[in-house]
Formats: C-alpha cells, structure tokens, sequence
C-alpha cells in the first residue's frame, strides 16, 4: 500500500463533528441561559405532565385546575394498564420488533454502506443516487398492497407483517457509508485482499471493527425509530389483536372517550419510560449519532 | 464525520485494527496459481461481493417500496374492494377526486398545517442552534433535555398534548385564562384544531433540527468569523451573513426531511381526534390526505380512490421536490458570485 491511493484520507476534514472546545465560542451571557432554560422546560414539561396525570384517578385528571404534583395512584394505574389493557403483551411486541428491525437494518447498512463507500463497481453512482432517492417514497404509497398481501397470507396480526418491511433503511445504508468512506483506509481492505482474504472475512476482520461505533449509534437510532413507528402497525396490527405498544396506545387513545384518561396517560408513559431510560444514560451517543449522520453534505 | 462519531463512543479509542489479523489469519486461503479454481473463485469474489453486499436493500425495497408503488399505481386506476375483484376505470377515481370537496378540503389541511408545523419550526431550531453553539455550563444536560421530545412516539406525544389542550380542563387553556384570554376550543374550530396539532409536530421536531443545525455550524471554518470580524462585522451580522450562508446545505436538508413528513402527517391528527380522529374532527377541520386515504381505504373499502389519493401525495412530493431543487439551484449560482467566493478563496489560503 502505497502512499498514491491515499485518497480518503485527504478528504477527512469534515462537517458534524461537535468539538467540546471549538476556538471562536463565545461565553453564553444570562440570557442564553434563560432561553435554554426555558427550551429544556418546554422540551421536558409534557413528559412530566404525563408522569403527573398517570398518578392521579381518571376524574381528577379530567377536572380543572390540570393537577401539577404527582398524585398516589401510579401504581395502581400501572397495574390495571398492565392487566387490563395489556400493555405487557405490547411492551415484549415492541421490544421484539424493535430489535429485529435495530440488528438486520444495522447489519445490512453496514454491508451495502461497505460497498458503496469501498468498492469499485459498476452502476455505483446509479445505485447509490437511487438508495437516496427512496427516502423520499412515503409508506402511504405502498400500504395498500402490503395490507391485501398480509390479508391473503393471514399475517396481519402478526409480528412479521411489521418486521420485514423495516429490514434494512435506505437512511442506514447511507449512514454507514458516510462513516465508512472516513473511517475505513482503503490500504487496510486492499492488504488484507493481498493476503488473500476473501470477502466475508474482510467484512469480519476489517470493517466490523472499524465501524463498530457507528454500527453502534445506527442501533440506537434505529431502534427508536422502530419503538416508535405508527403508520404502518397501525394497519397492520390491531389494538385487541397483538399490537405493538403505539398501536395498543392509539386503540386507547380514539376508541372511544369513556375510557379513563388516567389509564390512557399510564399507556403513554408505559411506552415512553423505555426509551427515555435509554436517552438518560446513552443520551450523548444518539446526540452524536444525530448529528454524524444527519449532516451528509 | 469520522470524529464525530468516534468522540461519542465514550472516550474509548478510535477503533483500532490489526491489520496482522486478516493477514495472519487467511495466510492459507492465498489463491493459488494463475487459472486456478481459487483463483476464479477469488476474481468472482472482488467482482460479485459488492452486489451481494447491496442485495438486501434492493431486494427489501423491490419487494416492499417499489413494488406497492407500482400496484398502488395500477390499483388508482381500477374500482376495487377490500377482497373483491378489479374493475378498470381509467382516471376516473382521479377525476373523482378533482370533483370531491373533501380531497380539496384534506388537501388545503394538509398544506397549512404543514407550513404552520414546519416554518417555525426550523426558524426555532435555528435560534435553539444558535444558543447551544455558545461555550455553556451544562451543554449536555441542554442537548438531551432538547432531544427528549425526540424520544417521545407520535402516539404519547399527542395523547399527553390532547389532554394539555382539552377545551374544558386542559392546562394551556388555564394558562390562557390567567392571561385574561377566552378558553379556546382547540379540537372543535379549525385553526386552534390545526395550530395544536402543528404544536405538537414541533415540540417533537424542533430539538432534533437544533442538533443538526448546530453540528452543521460547529462546522464553518473558524476564519470565516474572524475575517468577518476584522471586517468589522457585528455578531448578528455575521450569523445572518456567515453562519447562514455556510449552512444553507443542511437548511435545505431539514427543509426536505420536514415537507416530505409533514406531506404525510397522519398520526398526530388521527390521535387528535379522538373518537372522530380519522374524519379529521367532526367537520374535516384537520383530515389531511393521509386520514382521507386511510378513511377510503380502510372505513369505506374503497382501495381504488385510496390508491389514486396516494399516487397524488408522490406527485406532490415530486412536484414540491423539483421546486426545492430549482429553488436551491438558482440560490446557489446567485450566491456563488459574491460571499461563496471569497469564502472559498479564504479557505484555500487558510489551508496553504
């Protein structure tokens, strides 16, 4: 490996990195803080609103002045969400689904970012020009046949019907290959070829490692998006079926309004803890994944 | 980039590998021989991989993206129902729509609540970027304090913001009771219906935009600044005619992602609702497209129109996409004659 193919390196200098010490930064005066302060209130409120409703009764939830202390009843609320409405059953769905779609998406992204930040091949700016332009498709445009597909096999209802659409994400593919094209010297591929090594082992040997902290971050991201996904679920699963929690939440949430609001609020916060349990100890590796991966120009 | 995520892993070294693993490890599989069966095996190895490595994108969105396009397309143009056989009706479901009142309705919905959700918006994330790129004392806490909202799904967001924007208990209308204002009846009238749900499109955005924004200007070459301040140039000045300018790319970027999600904003409104969720309010005053489509497709069993109302959102896209594009081109050469130049002059010198 010589010094002529020394291309990527060249090129690392780049956007997206947050420095702790970049040179210009100005000291934040007290009105910066008060901003802040003020967007972290807003940001923060509702989801201790909610923790606050979910431990009061249904009627006082529903009574004004809104109550803004946390009450005694989160417990009990808890309990009949779990039992009664099953937000257990959706809990281990969306944990499920959420994983499977969080290891393939990361383990195809990383296979097809390889290639496409590494490899000489044919239609490769085609291909990638197309990886890109399919994030702009919205689900709307292919329900329709999904939902008559999943009717006709008898999966609707069933886990796979939301797994395999959301095996791999044009978003990933394009994430691993940013991270890739800087990170992975191009001499450690082409040694390891002159070795004799084949491909998986290269996958295995060489780019695993090298790209393990973005496969990292790429999971995260991932997996909250799953966690969170609507649409799609929302069609193909129903709520009394075998839901995923977003999906148990709407038939909670539009069934019908004599349903107590307290309990609706506990499903909220059922499926919100998990993730912001994750945000609270992870929160500064999705906020660098955030923005490594956002900022592709 | 690179740094970028490295630094977020935790302290923990940059990624190191031995490049004396593969080496060591595959020494017995050197191909062989000139002509050999290893070495075919191994020049078919370089020449496939890179396909069979792309196989499980392309494969998944054959399957479950461009495939359903296109039958989506071919369903627009045939009566269908639900389990039911179809008929061929031309463009009929099309000009169906162009005479429905309630596609014009959930059309003109879908474009306001989309301007009032995304132009303030990024204007906020902006400001917020702006405040988190100062030196601070618990930059972290602000940076994932402004992200929960992020973590939060379209389904607890908006049942947490219904109660919040309840006519008769809710706390907003409290709030605005001590300022002196009317309770507001957020869900039954139309703009307070459509302000709300863009409220709660925003308070999940904004902070996610904010980080992007904020990587994007961590990004702007320091003597760009510095040359704007010898320049004599105030700090507002050399935001709106250094910072700004630099970002233009991410500025369209988030532009993109955010009209593409509001186009098919469906969730938020649905949950809303409440019990009249998926008609949009009891007199249509929020259906979007989205609803609509669900509402033929799913509540009537009309498949054939909630394909043609689909086939109309991607043609939206399409049309709003190519706007965008022309849009950022003509900004881009009218930008290139004068600031982009010297910038990039400037970098050139900075670098040599």
């Amino acid at each position: 490996m010589g010094l002529t193919r020394d291309t990527t390196t060249a090129r690392a200098p780049r956007a997206g990195r947050l420095r702790p010490s970049a040179g210009r930064q100005h000291h934040a005066g007290p009105l910066t803080y008060v901003l802040l302060g003020l967007a972290a209130l807003v940001s923060l409120f509702p989801l201790y609103w909610n923790l606050v409703a979910a431990s009061h009764t249904g009627e006082r939830v529903v009574k004004a002045p809104a109550p803004l202390l946390p009450g005694p009843r989160l417990f009990d609320n808890l309990s009949f969400a779990w039992n009664q409405v099953d937000m257990g059953e959706a809990l281990v769905n969306t944990t499920v689904v959420a994983g499977l779609v969080a290891l393939s998406t990361v383990l195809f992204s990383t296979l097809a970012g390889f290639a496409f930040a590494k490899l000489a091949f044919r239609g490769k700016g085609a291909l990638l020009a197309l990886v890109v332009a399919t994030m702009t498709i919205p689900p709307q445009l292919s329900v329709i046949p999904l939902y008559q597909i999943i009717t006709d096999l008898g999966w609707v209802d069933q886990l796979q019907s939301v797994v395999l659409p959301s095996l791999v994400a044009a978003f990933g593919v394009f994430f691993m290959r940013q991270y890739l094209i800087e990170a992975l010297p191009v001499e450690l591929v082409e040694a390891a070829r002159m070795d004799g090594a084949h491909s998986m082992r290269i996958i295995w040997h060489v780019v695993f490692p090298v790209a393990r902290p973005a496969m990292a971050v790429l999971g995260m991201l991932v997996f909250v998006q799953a966690w969170n996904d609507f649409f799609w679920p929302f069609i193909a699963l129903t709520p009394d079926g075998n839901p995923t929690l977003q999906v148990a939440l709407a038939g909670l949430g539009s069934g019908n309004h004599t349903v107590d609001q307290a309990v609706v609020l506990t499903g909220a916060l059922i499926s919100t803890l998990p993730l912001l349990l994750v945000f609270a100890v992870l929160g500064k590796h999705i906020v660098g994944g955030i923005t490594a991966g956002a900022v592709k120009n | 980039m690179a740094t970028s995520v490295r630094a977020t892993s935790g302290g923990s070294p940059p990624p190191a590998v031995q490049p004396s693993t593969p080496g060591t490890d595959s020494r017995e599989q050197r191909p062989s021989g000139r002509g050999g069966l290893r070495s075919t095996l191994y020049r078919l190895d370089l020449k496939a991989v890179p396909y069979v490595f792309l196989a499980p994108f392309f494969l998944t969105f054959a399957a479950f993206g461009l495939f359903p396009l296109i039958y989506t397309g071919w369903l627009s143009l045939h009566r269908v129902e639900l389990g039911g056989s179809a008929q061929w009706k031309g463009l009929e479901n099309y000009t169906s729509l162009a005479g429905s009142a309630f596609f014009w309705n959930a059309l003109a919905n879908t474009f306001t609540i989309g301007v009032i959700s995304t132009v303030p918006q990024l204007l906020m994330a902006l400001g917020l970027a702006h405040l988190l790129n100062y030196k601070l004392r618990g930059r972290g806490f602000f940076r994932v304090a402004v992200l929960a909202p992020y973590a939060t799904s379209i389904a607890a967001a908006t049942l947490v913001f219904a109660q919040l924007f309840n006519t008769d208990y809710g706390l907003i209308n409290t709030v605005l009771g001590w300022a002196g204002f009317e309770p507001v009846a957020w869900e039954s009238s139309k703009w307070p219906a459509q302000i709300a749900i863009s409220v709660i499109v925003t308070w999940r955005w904004t902070g996610y935009n904010a980080l992007i924004y904020l990587a994007a200007m961590q990004a702007v070459p320091q003597d760009l600044y510095e040359a704007a301040a010898l320049d004599g140039a105030s700090r507002r000045r050399q935001f709106l005619s250094v910072t700004i300018p630099s970002i233009r790319p991410t500025i369209l970027f988030t532009l993109i992602v955010s009209t593409i999600g509001a186009t098919q904003l469906f969730g938020e409104p649905m949950l809303f609702g409440g019990s009249v969720g998926i008609s949009g309010g009891s007199g249509n005053q929020f259906q979007t497209l989205s609803l609509l489509m669900y509402e033929k497709g799913w509540v009537t069993g009309a498949l054939g129109q909630a394909s043609a109302i689909a086939w109309v959102m991607l043609l939206l896209l399409l049309l709003i996409g190519g706007f965008q594009a022309l849009v950022s081109h003509s900004n881009h050469r009218r930008g290139s004659g004068s600031g982009r130049v010297r910038a990039g002059r400037m970098r050139t010198k900075a670098g040599s």
